[in-house]
């Protein structure tokens, strides 16, 4: 190994087994995505495209996606615009409660999906909301909010602001210092809030699960419908569509932030 | 306009929808837990403690609570014996090598669980992968039973929850200084004397904080038991989940979410507390 690879043999042993553990699954689905069977099977006589092809006479799946899609959107994008005033008012301000605050956006965090899941669905249902995507977005928003508070926060605390005093000092009114200087110094924070919040309410089954409706279905919850009658290659096929997508927006976000500071949100 | 007014308003409109939102439900479901439930007149508007005294007594919940919180467990065990040496192997890698493997470890927090669940349901199903290839070798003669087993459930928890483990101590050392470790060894430690005296001690706090995580979300897991499990080996949330849609029981569902609420919030709180008082010196 290289010259600053300290690990010995044993430890790159150790190293493969784990990386096939966490990579085996996802490998799994994929080839049996491509199986040219009419049932589950690895494909061992050829690859074949039909599962895929399958996808396209299941609308249902399709107008899942698009509805993740379109719920996923408006719930971020409503996050990140909560977001940002509550981290300038945390990072510049010493108010009373300030701490208490912080920790009342981070709570959902701690609540179990099942029970966000179960709150909702008797709230939403007293106020005629089930199943609306409104209502779908209110509930995302909360769950996504600590996600998108915390990346928002880090670049909001780290931003330099002599950049905004030189601003206003050269005459710039307090909204154009904003729009500006600070907003561009604090736009990778902003999208990379967007981008976790955006993923987080993508794949949310759980909670989500109890406040949908079936004209108002994400893809997570149509699939778990779907494993729950049956498993064949045409679920495989779906998640492998997943799998391909969620990896170009991964490289992609791991080239512009770093995977690992993204996750742990420094 | 005053000094102290700005900081409310910049967080007025995020805190009224987690109010509006958040904290009303949460109230709305606790008096819903107190109220009875009729299979004829539906939700009656009583209260009593009555749907928490069944949970308490009956055997059948007994069951779910000491699975799950068995799972939970074992998971976090698990996790950490894998994930932290995984962490260190980690830091001691090539710079090259070292984001391609974070890569393919924490990469696939970013992808849906049902779609990890489902390709462990895939590999370890009585059709599976696994029992595909091992026949096919010769090995077994009769397909192995994995699906629809708690084994089966800790292996994809485990495969669901391990990265959370990778990445919390992952992060702890990346604060650590390699030069202590040098130090260790160049004093004639050995190489286990110098991961067990001096590594360890420091990683704990990462240790401990991945564990809270993955115990947490493991307790509160709703996917992957109810796929892998099946209708039989219910767990705390998937029977939360069979009380609000299939048996229409609100109140009971709700005082089983209450409790699983509760529940987690005192393993946390104290869990916390107690990596507080004992690694006060090192969060210093």
């Amino acid at each position: 190994m290289r010259r600053y690879d300290k690990n010995g043999p044993l430890a790159m042993g150790f190293n493969l087994i784990f990386l096939v553990f966490i990579l085996a699954p996802l490998v799994v689905v994929c080839l049996v995505a491509f199986t040219d069977k009419g049932y589950l099977s690895l494909p061992r006589d050829g690859l074949s495209l039909r599962w895929f092809v399958a996808i396209l006479d299941h609308p249902e799946f399709i107008d899942a996606f698009w509805y993740s899609i379109y719920l996923a959107i408006g719930s971020a994008t409503l996050a990140v615009m909560l977001a940002v005033p509550a981290a300038i008012a945390t990072a510049r301000y010493r108010f009373p409660g300030r701490g208490l605050v912080m920790a009342f956006f981070m709570s959902p965090l701690m609540v179990p999906h099942v029970v966000l899941g179960v709150a909702f669905l008797s709230y939403l249902s007293r106020l005629g909301w089930a199943g609306t995507y409104l209502g779908l977005v209110a509930c995302h928003i909360i769950l996504i909010m600590p996600y998108a508070l915390r990346l928002v926060l880090a670049s909001v605390t780290g931003m330099d602001r002599s950049a905004e005093a030189a601003a206003r000092s050269l005459g710039a009114t307090r909204w154009v210092t904003f729009r500006r200087v600070t907003v561009p110094l604090i736009l990778p924070g902003v999208t990379g809030g967007w981008v976790l919040a955006f993923i987080t309410s993508f794949d949310e089954l759980t909670m989500t699960i109890f406040i949908a409706s079936p004209s108002s279905t994400t893809l997570p919850v149509r699939m778990y419908q779907h494993i729950t009658e049956t498993i064949d290659p045409l679920i495989a096929s779906v998640s492998a569509v997943i799998i391909f997508i969620t990896m170009v927006m991964m490289i992609i976000l791991d080239r512009i932030f770093g995977l690992d500071k993204l996750l742990v949100g420094k | 306009m005053k000094t102290w007014l700005p900081p409310y308003l910049l967080n007025g409109p995020a805190l009224l929808i987690f109010v509006v939102m958040l904290v009303v439900p949460m109230v709305m479901t606790l008096i819903l837990s107190f109220n009875s439930f009729d299979f004829y007149g539906g939700i009656q508007e009583d209260y009593g403690w009555h749907n928490y005294l069944e949970v308490v007594k009956d055997s059948y919940f007994h069951e779910i609570f000491a699975r799950t919180y068995g799972i939970a467990i074992a998971v976090t065990l698990i996790c950490i014996i894998i994930g932290a040496p995984e962490a260190y192997i980690l830091s001691r890698m090539s710079k090259t090598w070292r984001s391609l493997c974070l890569l393919a470890i924490l990469g696939p927090l970013l992808i849906s669980v049902i779609v990890r669940t489902l390709g462990w349901a895939l590999l370890i199903g009585n059709n599976g992968v696994i029992n595909e290839v091992l026949l096919g070798v010769g090995i077994i003669d009769t397909p192995l039973k994995m699906m629809f087993t708690t084994g089966g459930i800790v292996v994809a928890l485990v495969h669901v929850l391990v990265p959370f483990m990778v990445l919390s101590v992952w992060t702890t050392l990346q604060k650590l200084d390699p030069q202590v470790e040098s130090a260790a060894l160049s004093l004639g430690a050995s190489h286990f004397t110098t991961l067990r005296r001096v590594v360890l001690p420091q990683v704990m706090p990462g240790v401990l904080a991945g564990s809270l995580i993955v115990f947490a979300l493991t307790a509160s897991a709703f996917a992957t038991p109810s796929i892998l499990g099946g209708r039989r080996l219910k767990v705390v949330a998937t029977t939360a989940y069979d009380e609000y849609l299939n048996t229409l029981n609100w109140p009971l569902g709700a005082a089983i979410a209450v409790i699983l609420l509760i529940a987690n919030v005192v393993v946390v709180m104290s869990y916390n507390r107690y990596v507080e008082r004992k690694y006060a010196a090192v969060f210093d």
